[in-house]
């Protein structure tokens, strides 16, 4: 009697198309990726219905939440300047080194008496330290006015552009320490500002 | 060549030597492996949602020959109080009673569309928009302010201000629990 033989197919499938979509959906990620950056104060944005994107460039962000305001500025050419000259302003010399690191930090928020001792640490300890916020009240001479003041002056002069401002701040933070930051904007004449919001999904 | 050639078969009747041809399908699965290993972590590092700038300009406060007076029949008062608690009146404050209203479709919203649409009706053109006027207390929180300027922005409200609150102010809200 004959046996009916079934014909064993091979395991191996073809691979060709799987690879195809896989380095094509790679592509797409690559080139469309901004890595999340770590922020030192998480904030929980309240949401609106804006649709109209943050803009890369030439930004520079005020974050409050909890009570302590962070100062954060996009682009490493800027930060550079804005060391030096916030430096010059508090007669505090800060060396190449250091502005070049500070240059890597994204946000900040240690008033500029302990810039230095922050800038000294590893990204470890940067991690575990608590940012105090920068100091803010009403005065025309309160920190975060010269930062914001300090950093306009840079990117003119190297970007010959207007920062743009933005707020960032957390949905349960209360009003009053909001309107402060505005307060400490309008009083040099930076009149147009975003609120930085999520979108809202209903 | 012929080193690598492990057929052993070529040589003994004296023809050539043929390389043996090899096929051309590669095992791509370490390929697609490292493809998806990849894909997996650009998915993971990036930010998908990504933040929305909403603008805001304010008025100049270093020019005080812009500021025009408002006149009270157009003006629509938000109060902003605690605990996402809100009140409005028109007008002056304490010459008309004030409504308390919460955040929604049918609440601020709904106000906003209506009255808008009264001082339309009653006024001249081409001064004949509402002006709202935000006030927000000590108690309110930085979401209502901007849930508040977000319905202005649905509602299509041509002219608003964001203004100190006044004690009188203060004193409604704290009489109708708000505060």
């Amino acid at each position: 009697m004959a046996r009916i033989k079934i014909p064993r197919k091979s395991t191996a499938i073809d691979m060709t198309a799987m690879c195809d979509v896989a380095f094509l959906l790679l592509t797409f990620f690559i080139l469309t990726a901004k890595l999340k950056q770590e922020d030192p104060l998480r904030v929980d944005v309240p949401a609106s219905s804006t649709k109209l994107n943050v803009p890369d460039l030439d930004m520079a962000t005020i974050t409050v939440g909890k009570g302590k305001v962070f100062f954060s500025l996009e682009g490493t050419d800027l930060r550079k300047g804005l060391l030096e000259e916030m430096g010059k302003k508090y007669n505090q010399s800060f060396t190449p080194e250091e502005i070049a690191k500070f240059s890597l930090i994204p946000t900040f928020g240690v008033p500029i008496s302990g810039m230095k001792q922050y800038i000294a640490m590893t990204q470890e300890q940067r991690k575990a330290f608590v940012q105090p916020g920068l100091p803010i009240d009403t005065t025309a001479n309160c920190e975060l006015f010269h930062w914001i003041r300090e950093a306009r002056i840079v990117d003119k002069n190297l970007h010959n552009k207007e920062l743009r401002f933005s707020i960032k701040g957390d949905s349960r933070e209360d009003y009053p320490n909001v309107q402060k930051v505005i307060d400490v904007l309008q009083k040099q004449a930076v009149n147009k500002f975003s609120l930085i919001t999520s979108l809202n999904s209903k | 060549m012929a080193e690598l050639d492990t057929s052993g078969g070529g040589g003994k009747k004296g023809g050539k030597v043929r390389s043996k041809k090899a096929s051309t399908r590669i095992d791509l699965t370490a390929m697609v492996d490292l493809a998806f290993l990849l894909i997996t972590f650009f998915i993971m590092a990036t930010t998908l949602a990504k933040p929305k700038a909403m603008e805001t300009i304010w008025p100049d406060k270093t020019d005080k020959t812009k500021q025009l007076p408002v006149p009270q029949s157009r003006t629509m008062t938000v109060l902003l109080g605690s605990n996402h608690q809100i009140e409005w009146f028109l007008g002056e404050p304490g010459k008309s009673v004030p409504t308390k209203d919460n955040f929604g479709k049918n609440g601020i919203r709904k106000s906003l569309i209506d009255n808008s649409k009264k001082v339309e009706e009653t006024h001249a053109v081409p001064d004949n928009y509402m002006i709202v006027l935000i006030k927000a207390s000590d108690k309110a929180k930085y979401k209502d302010f901007v849930t508040m300027i977000d319905e202005i922005n649905i509602t299509g409200i041509k002219s608003y201000a964001v203004v100190p609150l006044l004690p009188v102010e203060l004193e409604l809200l704290k009489r109708d629990g708000l505060y």
